[in-house]
């Protein structure tokens, strides 16, 4: 598998591990717990939010970064989780489910800020501008081995916000394309082509800080 | 990826690129990616910036007490629904 198409292992080092990489006893005691929180259940809704608060504040921190919004959108997120858990049927994995809801919640909130700087119904959108011509390589600098991890950070953050979600939800987090275009409701092939979109302008982001580095 | 493709220009490898890369297609065996050095320096880059997404983690939690305003948000919306809830300690 190509390395740019591969999912990152993010879950080894989060709290969450998807269901085929736990072992068969944790899985059962995970869906025990889903199940019990689903009847109304609070001390088990308290272990779904211990299990899940990380990965979730993460992505609302990445999102908006700014630490009160997120701690604010994280609430709006399990909240909403809790009114709808009964709803849970199953057809998706659980954390898709979820981060499907804490998504909508991020972008219900961005687009209530305006989100004048791009939309994010434009950054879904192909544009004439990003197009395959405008993306050749640039032979008199190459970014590999030379990322630092806060000028990406910092160019993550500049995304416009289709875009950093969908970065954000597949490189960062780990997600397959199937699973963002089910957080994102979108199709695959769209998951796909913002992903490419996204690291097409991160690149141009990157080179841009890098030519900046090396003026004298 | 077999030699019988022709060889593409870099216009028409790059409208295949995003469906190519996502579909985890090996793009190293690729004709145009073999004679063309303006493409192949562009996975490059593309491969360098997945690889240090993976430096962006790990992630934070959020801070405890944020539990605290869920539990009571929670135990506000079921006492407006007339629904008995738990104490937190039970």
């Amino acid at each position: 598998m190509h390395p740019l198409s591969s999912a990152v292992e993010p879950q080894q080092t989060a709290v969450t591990v998807p269901a085929e990489e736990l072992s068969p006893a944790t899985a059962a005691a995970i869906d025990d717990t889903l199940e019990r929180a689903q009847a109304g259940d609070h001390a088990a809704f308290a272990q779904l939010y211990s299990l899940h608060k990380r990965r979730i504040y993460s992505l609302c921190l990445r999102m908006v970064g700014n630490v009160a919004e997120a701690e604010d959108l994280t609430q709006d997120a399990f909240l909403q989780l809790h009114r709808k858990i009964a709803t849970f049927r199953g057809d998706s994995s659980f954390v898709t489910w979820l981060h499907r809801l804490a998504v909508n919640v991020v972008l219900m909130h961005l687009r209530k800020k305006g989100l004048s700087l791009i939309s994010l119904d434009e950054a879904m959108e192909p544009t004439a501008d990003e197009g395959p011509g405008r993306s050749f390589g640039a032979p008199d600098l190459t970014l590999a081995g030379a990322i630092d991890r806060m000028v990406l950070q910092r160019a993550v953050a500049d995304l416009p916000p289709g875009y950093r979600l969908i970065f954000i939800l597949h490189d960062i987090e780990g997600y397959e394309h199937n699973e963002v275009a089910t957080m994102l409701d979108c199709s695959v092939g769209n998951s796909k082509s913002q992903l490419h979109k996204a690291r097409l302008r991160l690149r141009q982001m990157l080179c841009s800080e890098l030519r900046r580095e090396a003026r004298p | 990826m077999t030699n019988d493709i022709p060889i593409m220009t870099c216009q028409e490898f790059q409208e295949q690129l995003p469906e190519l890369i996502g579909g985890g297609e090996d793009l190293h065996n690729h004709p145009h990616y073999q004679s063309c050095a303006l493409c192949r320096a562009l996975l490059a880059d593309l491969e360098a910036i997945a690889q240090a997404a993976r430096q962006l983690l790990p992630v934070e939690d959020p801070p405890e007490e944020l539990w605290e305003h869920i539990e009571k948000a929670i135990q506000e919306e079921e006492r407006a629904e007339g629904k008995e809830t738990p104490s937190p300690s039970s």
